[in-house]
């Protein structure tokens, strides 16, 4: 196939070939990373606008320095420094940002759909780094390739994904991107935050955390937000520790060679404990890395594409 | 004569054959004995016609190393072509800096491969010295490159679009324009 | 210019007197009457229906206060070429429609620039904020035919008993906009189910709805004071409804056509045109809401016409407001679901829905070809093919989501009093 999509915007749109696609794109970029130069020129003179409503220093750092090694010119503007704040519209700081000639547009909003809004209205690429609680499709390509990097697949692993599933844009990009590659997704949490209504894409869903844990491939621990407590969700993090968190017994029975995942940052004690995100079956650096080469590869393609005609 | 996909038959697997065997010769005159050669073929039809150098090579007694190239994180035309193809990786030695690199590819016209390849082993580390050598030189440069081993040279108008079929890619032999 | 008129040869349908026949309808003066109007204009009317003006209980006409959306002018202009010459306007304009100088300022304003008959409602409470009784005496007597806060609900049971308590006094209806507060907070942008589930938008789940519909049932029946539930989306609305009219509670229910056109699937893109209060639910609610526009069990049409500029719709979806227009599309949608696709209704059913029965509840003497009553008529070709081209909309605003689409059904000719309002261009 060739990649056509001037725009990232979600999982939920893509095949299972473009993803695959995807991931062996930034397989070469991961070898990029390795060499005495880990710069190459292919967004030389294109310039990326770091669009970033919402604060993230770790996922705007991932795509800046993907982009410097595409050798593309880098602009980071954040919610608290922008006319956004000065209530200027999504919209006219888009067209702002266009006639500045911005090639790509990287946009991380609270907004679902933010990034489908913008990419319809400019010529610009637009990668959508996180809309609100819809997804967050680099975060799902990185999550997918560190699975198959480290297992050398993915059809047939099983992965549960644990916590705050109703809130969470990762875990939507996790599931699409699992689901679509063919592996067996279980989502556990309480049901205050696991949608039944996910249960129709085909996964599994599960308020029995012990029951399950010794047969996964892979757990994804997600972050827990206090805001959902103070909302009713969940008591409070001690209870939410004691059924769902990752603590060293519950590590104990986890499978040989089970990867434990995080996108971050980290609660340590309450997601999971810190003897787990540093032990032998964390993989939460790992996905650090990938992120990089995810982003070196989405940026390389979305960049590559011809702008749309008009608008 | 003429074929219905790859236009009219500039040469046929004789005249490939031959062109290779003046390829090899090319390559053999510029590199010396003390020399680590290694080929890196550029895809798609340079990776095959750089394992043949390679065996070639071999016949006459010298060993080289095999790998490949892969131009597009260097093209100069990213965003002017519809689709962006996926990567074919690029295989070079770790101690880069102790070989001479021979790019292998099949037909050169403007320059502007030569000059992504040569860019792209350059970002990878720092060869003794680079050669390239090609099947076949078209003409219609655009770039101040000329190859240092040439199987064959055409005689073509500059729209023309030329292309090698190889066994090992395409299943026959020759070169055609179209 | 003449306020007579005599339209001739039509299939003549006044759902009020049991009337389909064909034809004609005379007004002599702006009223109906018996004989042909001397110097009245002629009509020819055959080929089409010929009906009591359509009557829209449920208008955002957003003035005052709100005049880039859409004004007293545009909003009635819009009414006309929509088929209705009368509309019930909703009292959420700026400052809140709450004391009876606004009340007349609207009347007066309607009176000078209104194309079509403008009835005001006005708040329940003071500010439409739930709390204090705003002074229902006084707004029914500048001339309100409803209470309501619609667009928000009075969250306050005992507020809204106390109220519907009171409102018995001067024989007026509340409309409620049944949404319970907690249960759709402040976050949720549309229904609660698959769809909101993939697209991470915050969801209202039916019950929000059901909740509120159920205490009504309960005040109605305690009060005896007629409650009237808007713009219902969930089925379950309709079961209690159903159950509530069975005992004979004071209770009734209306419907917008967007209710019955769209999905929850429609917001999939995050068009701000698919973002509505109450918002499109599934197909289980829409079956259930056409079995109770079937079966009686609902009983009045309206469309919930809330325009928005266009700068404040073309926003990120959580940023967008709630509503869509809806007067100059909703008799084509209701002709081509109700009739034409669905078939749960006959002609003169549709036309009671729109005429008779809305009178009825806000107590008007129109909705009807009796003689004596206003001139207010309306030609209806129930089988015209035509496309929804927003652009050529009389309303200041533009957001629907029906534009481009192909109905078959529409008002022709819209007569107010006598004189005729618009007229559809060849």
């Amino acid at each position: 196939m060739k990649w056509t999509r001037k725009d990232l915007l979600a999982l939920s749109e893509m095949s299972a070939e473009e993803i695959i696609f995807v991931l062996d794109t930034a397989a070469e970029f991961k070898d990029v990373g390795r060499r005495r130069l880990k710069k190459v020129p292919s967004l030389r003179g294109k310039t990326l606008v770091n669009l970033f409503v919402e604060a993230s220093t770790r996922t705007r750092t991932s795509f800046e320095l993907a982009a410097v090694r595409l050798s593309a010119d880098v602009v980071n503007i954040t919610a608290g420094g922008s006319s956004l704040s000065k209530g200027e519209s999504l919209k006219d700081t888009a067209k702002n940002l266009e006639a500045l000639a911005a090639d790509l547009i990287v946009l991380r909003h609270s907004a679902a759909g933010a990034s489908r809004f913008l990419a319809a209205r400019l010529g610009a690429g637009v990668i959508n780094a996180g809309d609100g609680s819809h997804e967050h499709p680099t975060q799902g390509l990185l999550d997918v390739f560190t699975i198959r990097e480290r297992l050398g697949r993915i059809e047939g692993v099983k992965v549960g994904i644990v916590g705050d599933i109703r809130f969470s844009r990762v875990a939507r990009s996790d599931i699409q991107a699992l689901t679509k590659l063919g592996a067996e997704v279980t989502l556990i949490g309480p049901p205050t935050l696991v949608p039944r209504e996910f249960g129709r894409l085909g996964v599994r869903l599960t308020d029995r955390f012990d029951d399950v844990l010794g047969e996964l491939d892979v757990v994804n621990l997600l972050r827990i937000q206090h805001e959902r407590q103070k909302a009713g969700h969940f008591p409070g993090t001690g209870e939410y520790a004691s059924l769902f968190g990752l603590n060293a017994s519950r590590a104990a029975r986890l499978k040989q060679g089970a990867l434990v995942m995080h996108p971050g940052p980290i609660h340590r004690g309450i997601e999971l404990d810190g003897s787990v995100a540093d032990g032998p079956h964390s993989v939460i650096l790992d996905q650090v890395t990938n992120g990089l080469a995810v982003r070196m590869a989405v940026l390389y393609l979305c960049g590559s594409v011809p702008p749309k005609e008009g608008e | 004569m003429t074929d219905e996909h790859a236009g009219r038959r500039l040469m046929d697997a004789g005249g490939v054959a031959s062109a290779e065997m003046r390829l090899v010769g090319g390559i053999v005159g510029k590199i010396n004995r003390e020399e680590r050669i290694f080929l890196a073929g550029i895809p798609t039809r340079g990776v095959a016609l750089a394992a043949r150098v390679a065996r070639a090579l071999r016949e006459r007694g010298i060993d080289s190393g095999l790998g490949t190239v892969d131009i597009s994180m260097h093209r100069d035309d990213l965003g002017l072509r519809e689709g962006v193809s996926a990567l074919r990786g690029t295989e070079l030695p770790l101690d880069l800096e102790r070989w001479t690199v021979v790019l292998i590819d099949d037909v050169q016209h403007t320059g502007r491969t030569a000059r992504a390849a040569i860019e792209a082993v350059l970002a990878f580390g720092r060869p003794r010295r680079i050669l390239y050598g090609v099947l076949a030189d078209r003409g219609g440069r655009e770039l101040p490159l000329c190859p240092d081993a040439t199987g064959t040279v055409l005689k073509v108008e500059d729209h023309a679009r030329v292309r090698v079929r190889l066994t090992e890619v395409d299943g026959d032999e020759g070169i055609f324009a179209s | 210019m003449s306020n007579s008129m005599n339209i001739r040869g039509g299939r003549v349908i006044d759902p009020s007197a049991g009337r389909d026949a064909a034809g004609d309808v005379f007004i002599a003066g702006g009223k109906i009457c018996a004989e042909p109007a001397e110097g009245g204009v002629e009509v020819d009317a055959r080929g089409l229906v010929v009906c009591p003006g359509f009557i829209d209980i449920h208008v955002h006409l957003r003035e005052p206060g709100h005049g880039a959306k859409e004004t007293i002018e545009t909003g009635t202009r819009a009414a006309a070429a929509g088929g209705f010459t009368s509309v019930v306007a909703m009292p959420n304009t700026h400052p809140v429609a709450d004391h009876p100088g606004i009340i007349a300022w609207m009347l007066e304003r309607a009176a000078e620039v209104g194309v079509v008959n403008v009835f005001p409602t006005g708040a329940i409470t003071v500010g439409a904020q739930g709390e204090q009784l705003a002074p229902i005496g006084a707004m029914a007597a500048a001339g309100i035919v409803a209470v309501t806060d619609d667009g928000r609900c009075v969250q306050n049971h005992e507020v809204m008993r106390r109220a519907a308590e009171y409102c018995g006094m001067f024989g007026l209806p509340m409309f409620d906009h049944c949404q319970d507060a907690s249960l759709a907070g402040p976050e949720a942008m549309m229904h609660e189910g698959y769809w909101s589930t993939m697209l991470g938008l915050p969801g209202w789940p039916r019950m929000a709805e059901e909740i509120i519909v159920a205490r009504d049932a309960m005040l109605a029946e305690a009060t005896g004071t007629r409650i009237h539930c808007q713009h219902l989306s969930s089925g379950g609305s309709v079961r209690l409804l159903r159950e509530a009219r069975l005992r004979g509670v004071p209770l009734s229910g209306e419907v917008c056509p967007h209710h019955i056109a769209l999905t929850d699937e429609s917001v999939r893109d995050y068009d701000t045109d698919f973002k509505m209060n109450p918002p499109l639910r599934e197909q289980a609610d829409i079956d259930a809401l056409l079995e109770g526009i079937a079966d009686g069990t609902i009983e009045v049409l309206a469309t919930d016409h809330a325009p928005h500029a266009i700068y404040e719709k073309e926003v990120e979806f959580a940023a967008a407001p709630f509503g869509i227009v809806g007067l100059e599309t909703a008799v084509g949608l209701f002709c081509s679901i109700l009739l034409h696709q669905k078939g749960v209704l006959a002609l003169p059913e549709l036309i009671a829905m729109l005429t008779a029965n809305p009178a009825r509840l806000v107590g008007l003497d129109r909705g009807t070809l009796s003689i004596g009553a206003p001139g207010d008529v309306t030609l209806l070709d129930p089988d015209r093919e035509w496309t929804v081209d927003r652009s050529t909309f009389a309303s200041k605003a533009r957001n629907t989501p029906f534009h481009g689409w192909e109905l078959k059904g529409r008002a022709v000719r819209t007569v107010v009093g006598g004189r005729t309002a618009w007229e559809v261009g060849v």
